[in-house]
């Protein structure tokens, strides 16, 4: 674990606060800086991470994982597409932990959970779903329902037993946790600010989180994300051809 | 490692509908109607069978990872698992496994992922990533890589240590050993035999499977 990677006398070229709920999508180009910061206790944002000049090369967790032979995210980390490419890499966490398993809640999961407030009687305070979050900003790119793979979970933690057992671990994320992810070729970053589909809160939670991007250095030869494990450098090395 | 638990089917393969063996490093793309049961084989031990599935009916609809691990809450398959969909229904439900253990972390391999995994002249080794977009290609359906999510691996062991590691075990396989599933809905399976020659999960030696179908 450790704190964040910038000087905090760096001004960021962006921040926007997500309300609990919400979705939020942008294309940012390579070597910036995304922090996310939970403004609250117990933040769960569900994240899909894709090319953005070639969206079939997209999010592998899978391959992110096996190639990182772990099964949390964290510092050092580098998120993986299906084609062997970086996406982003996380450079700072001051959590030590982010879900990549437990997937992302749908409409009839908060329904079962937490009832039916639609927007008729509730208006923007009704419950939205990360599915069809996801599927409102993916259409927004001309993406769909076959678009979606596995996600990640930030500021969440599942722990797996012997027998294979999986367990959200609950009052994990503390109000201002936060994660750095240095973008490593242009993607296109969607996130869904609701609640984990293991969550066992009692509310919909309505967690507010920060997203600030600053100017960011390319990885150099010493990065420590380049040299975590050999894996990570030659990720690093197939996306700067993309970029020949 | 927790005890793992067997169960024998009561099918015999003389009263198999289908019998089909796959090479290793070959594909099958088939359906699979609701009732009928699904058995693969692992004719020579500790192969991985990489398998995902459609809805025959829509194509967009398809096997879930994610969804299948944590609506059982565990991150392993075995006997009793049902395999979800993307849209959270049951595919399909394991109905006999005497290997006991099956892994669907590890996706399929591919010539990117070996370059990243082992070393970047290994591009042009076959994969079974290649086998599955080969499958999906001269299937004439309307499914191509854009379609292609994360995959079961069939007799593969890949725990998850109390710290959040990932590992790739020895495999719990040995010859003969099978699972078999009885498909909830009609659906098309796609199986990519595992062409891996630089991992030790199968022994540096890729052996053949064997499909076999029973209608009810």
């Amino acid at each position: 674990m450790t704190s964040t990677s910038t000087p905090t006398n760096v001004r960021p070229l962006f921040t926007e606060g997500i309300p609990g709920g919400a979705m939020w999508s942008m294309r940012i180009p390579r070597h910036r800086l995304v922090r996310l910061t939970a403004l609250d206790a117990g933040a769960n944002v569900s994240a899909l991470f894709y090319n953005a000049l070639h969206p079939l090369d997209r999010l592998n967790l899978p391959d992110t994982l096996k190639a990182l032979h772990t099964a949390k995210l964290t510092r050092g980390h580098i998120l993986m597409t299906d084609m062997g490419h970086a996406l982003a890499s996380i450079t700072a966490d001051s959590l030590g932990w982010h879900d990549p398993l437990g997937g992302h809640i749908n409409a009839a999961q908060v329904a079962a959970k937490f009832g039916l407030h639609n927007y008729q009687r509730y208006r923007n305070d009704f419950y939205r779903n990360a599915r069809d979050n996801f599927l409102i900003e993916l259409s927004k790119y001309g993406l769909g329902l076959p678009d979606i793979v596995a996600n990640v979970n930030f500021f969440s933690k599942i722990v797996v037993g012997d027998d294979g057992r999986m367990q959200l671990i609950p009052d994990h994320c503390p109000a201002g946790a936060s994660i750095d992810l240095r973008t490593d070729m242009d993607v296109l970053f969607l996130l869904a600010n609701c609640p984990h589909p293991l969550t066992v809160a009692g509310d919909y939670p309505r967690v507010r989180v920060q997203i600030e991007i600053f100017p960011c250095d390319p990885p150099g030869p010493d990065d420590y994300c380049r040299n975590f494990r050999p894996e990570c450098g030659r990720t690093l090395a197939l996306t700067e051809r993309l970029y020949l | 490692m927790s005890t793992l638990v067997y169960t024998e089917s009561k099918l015999v393969p003389e009263d198999a509908v289908y019998r089909e063996t796959i090479p290793a490093g070959d594909g099958w793309f088939h359906p699979v109607k609701a009732g009928q049961s699904l058995r693969i084989v692992d004719l020579e031990g500790n192969q991985a069978a990489d398998t995902f599935f459609f809805n025959e009916h829509d194509l967009t609809e398809r096997y879930s990872a994610q969804d299948t691990i944590r609506e059982q809450a565990s991150i392993y398959l075995t006997t009793g698992t049902k395999l979800m969909s993307n849209l959270c229904n049951v595919m399909l439900t394991i109905t006999a496994d005497t290997c006991g253990r099956h892994d669907t972390l590890g996706g399929a391999c591919a010539a990117e992922s070996n370059m990243v995994r082992y070393s970047l002249d290994k591009r042009f080794m076959h994969a079974c990533r290649d086998t599955f977009l080969l499958q999906m290609a001269r299937s004439g359906l309307p499914v191509g890589k854009r379609d292609l999510a994360h995959n079961i691996n069939f007799f593969m062991n890949v725990p998850v240590t109390p710290e959040g590691g990932l590992k790739f075990d020895d495999g719990v396989s040995e010859p003969g050993k099978y699972v078999e599933m009885k498909a909830e809905m009609d659906v098309l399976c796609l199986i990519s035999n595992c062409p891996q020659l630089n991992n030790p999960c199968n022994a540096y030696n890729p052996t053949p499977i064997q499909v076999l179908i029973w209608t009810p």
